[in-house]
């Protein structure tokens, strides 16, 4: 139960996962997107013969490079840190991590050590096409690459395609394509992705506005803004399209989490959609857990009905119909859940008694139970909420869920204008006049990346108290470790982490500084 | 098997001369990449990245039953 799990130790495990990831994910959207930015620069190269573009190629793909070194292989210390610090977590998904994890590492090193180096090795060595293929293959290969580790995290928020395997303890894989094309990884990849796209071409047009003010390199850096303004145009729509989809999605499979996101405890029709609200205490209390209430909000009334079932009077659930069920929606309380969960444990710990004094037949039969569609519908989907206390601990944090949401939509919005301003101005001829503008573009380059980490930040805390959402809780999945050595390794990242991006942001300030060489 | 042994004579060459004729900024993030590499296989998953389950169990059955525990009790 909740109460026998050291919370320091879950507390410090979460930390330095989130401290992990966190940094590895401000060195992995601007690979998925530069990457993309140099291989169109270079195609029209390749195209119009123009040594120009080849030249702007050359200098983003230095950027690209110092970019991809330093960040390469960050992702494997959260490999790490599964082994070690959610060992029964990793033990319990099986294989359902394993191959997507499996392919992601196979398709990284070939990747890495073939086409990155025809990349950097290659010009003037391969023809033109063949370089020119290799670029777009990096593109490709690390876009795929990031596809795998989101289709692993999908499961995490939306388990689906396996069966639990009580002699091993495991989940097992019954069903890729369940699992490849669950709803919660095609919303997630594309939202992921094209936020990457986003990031990567704020990134170009900053550093290009940088050139324009300083006065330097202005046809290089007015042909960048023309890739990286439209490009970032299309991809800060395909973002705001992608993340109403991903809404969506999360209200259907994660309600709890969507209704934590607009802060929603009653739930209504013609529900409206927060477009900015600031919360405050109410002094109320759903168990042990403050309600949150607006203390001031602008709303668009109907909204957040239509956005979930396309109908402004249907009905959206809010925390306390996930709390207390409602019958005419088809909710269960968390009370009825609990027992659920509780009666699947319950035929595990059978099965595991039966098993341990050789009673073949009760284990056969037991087994067979959990092969049961009903059973695993009705019960073992509810498997995490035997360790649950207390209703209310299926509530993540209200407040950091909808500021992160709300604040990553408010940005979201901004990229539109500031990218659209890009083509404008550039069309117009007037981009170099317009120093306000550069000003604005090139301190807006931290911006994709806060609104990429507040994505991150609502998926994983909207989540909560959940590892697997339903099935295991945190406290269920972390190893039984001494805190003590999780937090000198949460410094030890810490340290190592905060090194490796100073000297990514030194070695590409100075690489930006010297300017294209070539 | 001539040109087998033609081919990887010029892939060698490719990374050989790729490496030789590296920029500065290239040369200074290999040297990074080699040092991370260095800390997280050779320090981090050595010293404080054991995994948890193979350190304290030997065989997958006693892993599993250990996982089992932790889930029902």
């Amino acid at each position: 139960m909740i109460e026998n799990v050291d919370l320091t130790l879950v507390d410090w495990s979460r930390a330095q996962f989130a401290l992990t990831a966190i940094y590895h994910w401000l060195f992995v959207p601007l690979t998925l997107g530069l990457s993309f930015i140099i291989a169109i620069m270079e195609t029209i190269y390749v195209r119009t013969g123009r040594e120009e573009w080849k030249k702007i190629t050359r200098f983003w793909m230095t950027l690209f490079g110092i970019n991809f070194a330093i960040g390469v292989a960050t992702g494997i210390i959260l490999e790490f840190e599964f082994g070690t610090n959610w060992s029964n977590y990793s033990w319990f998904v099986g294989d359902i991590f394993g191959a997507p994890l499996a392919i992601e590492g196979i398709l990284a090193f070939f990747l890495e050590s073939t086409f990155v180096a025809v990349m950097f090795f290659g010009w003037n060595k391969v023809g033109k096409k063949f370089h020119l293929t290799s670029t777009w293959l990096v593109a490709i290969g690390a876009n795929l690459s990031a596809l795998w580790i989101l289709v692993a995290n999908s499961w995490m928020q939306n388990p689906v395609g396996m069966v639990f395997n009580p002699e091993t303890a495991r989940n097992e894989m019954v069903n890729f394509w369940a699992i490849l094309f669950n709803q919660v990884a095609v919303d997630k990849f594309l939202h992921t992705i094209s936020s990457g796209f986003l990031l990567a071409s704020m990134f170009v047009l900053g550093i290009s506005s940088w050139f324009l003010l300083k006065k330097r390199e202005e046809l290089m850096a007015k042909r960048s803004i023309l890739v990286a303004g439209i490009f970032g145009l299309i991809s800060s729509l395909t973002v705001a399209y992608t993340g109403d989809g991903s809404a969506r999605t999360v209200s259907k499979v994660q309600p709890v989490k969507f209704a934590s996101m607009e802060a929603l405890y009653e739930g209504k029709t013609n529900a409206g959609l927060i477009t900015f609200g600031v919360l405050k205490d109410t002094g109320r209390k759903i168990g042990e857990k403050s309600v949150k209430e607006f203390a001031f909000k602008i709303e668009i009334p109907g909204l957040l009905s239509v956005l979930t079932s396309g109908d402004r009077d249907a009905y959206v659930p809010g925390i306390t119909d996930h709390i207390s069920g409602n019958a005419k929606m088809g909710i269960l309380p968390v009370s009825e859940k609990i027992q659920k969960g509780t009666f699947a444990k319950e035929v595990l710990t059978d099965f595991t008694r039966a098993r341990m004094v050789n009673d073949t037949q009760q284990v056969h039969n037991i087994k067979s139970v959990f092969n049961d569609k009903d059973f695993q519908k009705n019960y073992f989907k509810y498997f995490g909420y035997a360790s649950i206390e207390r209703p209310e601990d299926i509530i993540p944090s209200v407040t950091i869920s909808f500021y992160s949401f709300h604040l990553m939509v408010v940005l979201g919005f901004l990229f539109i204008l500031i990218f659209a301003l890009a083509i404008h101005l550039l069309f117009k001829g007037t981009i170099s006049e317009n120093r306000w503008f550069l000003r604005i573009a090139l301190l807006s380059i931290p911006l994709p990346y806060i609104a990429s980490e507040l994505g991150w930040i609502l998926t994983e805390v909207g989540r909560q108290p959940w590892i697997i959402q339903d099935t295991m809780t945190v406290s269920k999945g972390v190893s039984q470790l001494n805190s003590g050595s999780v937090i000198v390794t949460f410094i030890l990242f810490a340290t190592l982490f905060t090194i490796l991006l100073i000297s990514e942001i030194s070695i590409m300030t100075k690489q930006i500084k010297i300017g294209p060489k070539h | 098997m001539k040109n087998l042994f033609h081919l990887l004579k010029r892939l060698f060459h490719f990374y050989y001369d790729g490496f030789r004729n590296m920029s500065l900024w290239g040369r200074k993030v290999w040297i990074i990449i080699l040092v991370k590499l260095f800390i997280m296989f050779a320090i981090l998953k050595i010293f404080f990245f054991q995994d948890f389950l193979k350190k304290h169990y030997d065989t997958d059955k006693q892993r599993s039953e250990y996982v089992m525990d932790q889930l029902i009790n």
